[in-house]
């Protein structure tokens, strides 16, 4: 990743132009060529350091239930807990993290009724209480990484 | 809720992955579709004013570009003043997502979390500095989790 790539990720994280040639219209503000910069997104893309060029949708407002969960997993379950919990199809991400309340995961159903059967699934199959944590208040949601 | 009708979701389902790399893409869109391009530029623009789309551009891995520790920061604080206090947090650059959360007391007290994602521990220790100081006295605790390991990893989407 060079200087102009870096432009590129630290301006285009957003904003976008919704116009004809939205590509030309970005590239200008940048100072580059349309032609560098579909190329270059093209190789960010490929080399990973974007995992998508495009909308980012919040899935909530298409419909749907959306949960996130944690459960506090004895240390010599963890494997077994994890296989469990990964296999829920609702289980959208799940990840270790290091605390007590040890395993964070997040549901998501087409409705609430779902989540719920989800959660007494889960609770069955890994003999664990299962902490709902709903979202009440969204204060943000953003990327405002530096490249 | 806004609603999506099927126009709308099919161009959803077109866009999910990303934007066509082309000179024209909500052209190319349109093409796809059997609709005008005015017509997806302006269904995007919906979006976009009712919140279904946060935003059209760039999502970085953030792997990618070194910001190798993430750390789920938690908050105990007056419920009076959450919400006047998490909208500062929220808006903090090294914070990515700052949400109200139900409490599970006594094992879980905290109802603010604050997502963080730094190039180092260090950093993120920092971070987790700055929004101390910023809640003061209004908060009566804080733990920070980081994540170990990712178990699983899906993203949400959603299928024709």
């Amino acid at each position: 990743m060079d200087e102009r790539d870096r432009a590129i990720v630290n301006a285009l994280q957003g904003g976008f132009p919704l116009c004809e040639r939205p590509y030309r219209a970005a590239a200008a503000s940048l100072g580059m060529s349309e032609e560098e910069l579909i190329a270059r997104l093209g190789a960010l893309l490929e080399s990973g350091v974007l995992t998508r060029f495009g909308p980012m949708f919040q899935a909530e407002r298409m419909g749907g239930a959306f949960l996130l969960a944690a459960l506090r997993v004895p240390e010599p379950d963890y494997e077994r807990v994890a296989a469990c919990v990964n296999a829920a199809p609702e289980v959208a991400h799940n990840y270790r993290r290091e605390h007590e309340f040890n395993m964070w995961f997040v549901l998501a159903a087409q409705d609430g009724a779902r989540i719920d059967a989800a959660i007494a699934r889960i609770e069955a199959q890994t003999g664990l209480a299962l902490y709902a944590f709903p979202k009440l208040k969204e204060y943000f949601v953003g990327m405002k990484l530096d490249a | 809720m806004p609603e999506l009708d099927p126009v709308d979701r099919a161009l959803v389902l077109e866009t999910q992955a990303g934007l066509p790399l082309a000179p024209q893409p909500y052209h190319a869109l349109a093409a796809r579709l059997g609709i005008a391009p005015e017509e997806v530029m302006h269904r995007l623009q919906r979006m976009l004013d009712e919140g279904i789309i946060r935003r059209i551009g760039a999502v970085p891995n953030h792997y990618a570009l070194g910001y190798t520790a993430n750390g789920m920061s938690v908050w105990d604080v007056d419920d009076i003043e959450v919400d006047a206090l998490g909208a500062r947090v929220g808006a903090l650059a090294f914070v990515t997502h700052c949400y109200r959360r139900t409490r599970h007391p006594p094992e879980w007290p905290y109802n603010l979390f604050a997502m963080l994602h730094g190039r180092s521990r260090e950093q993120v220790e920092e971070g987790v500095g700055r929004i101390a100081a910023l809640l003061g006295a209004a908060c009566r605790a804080h733990e920070v989790l980081y994540s170990r390991r990712i178990l699983k990893k899906t993203g949400l989407r959603i299928t024709a």
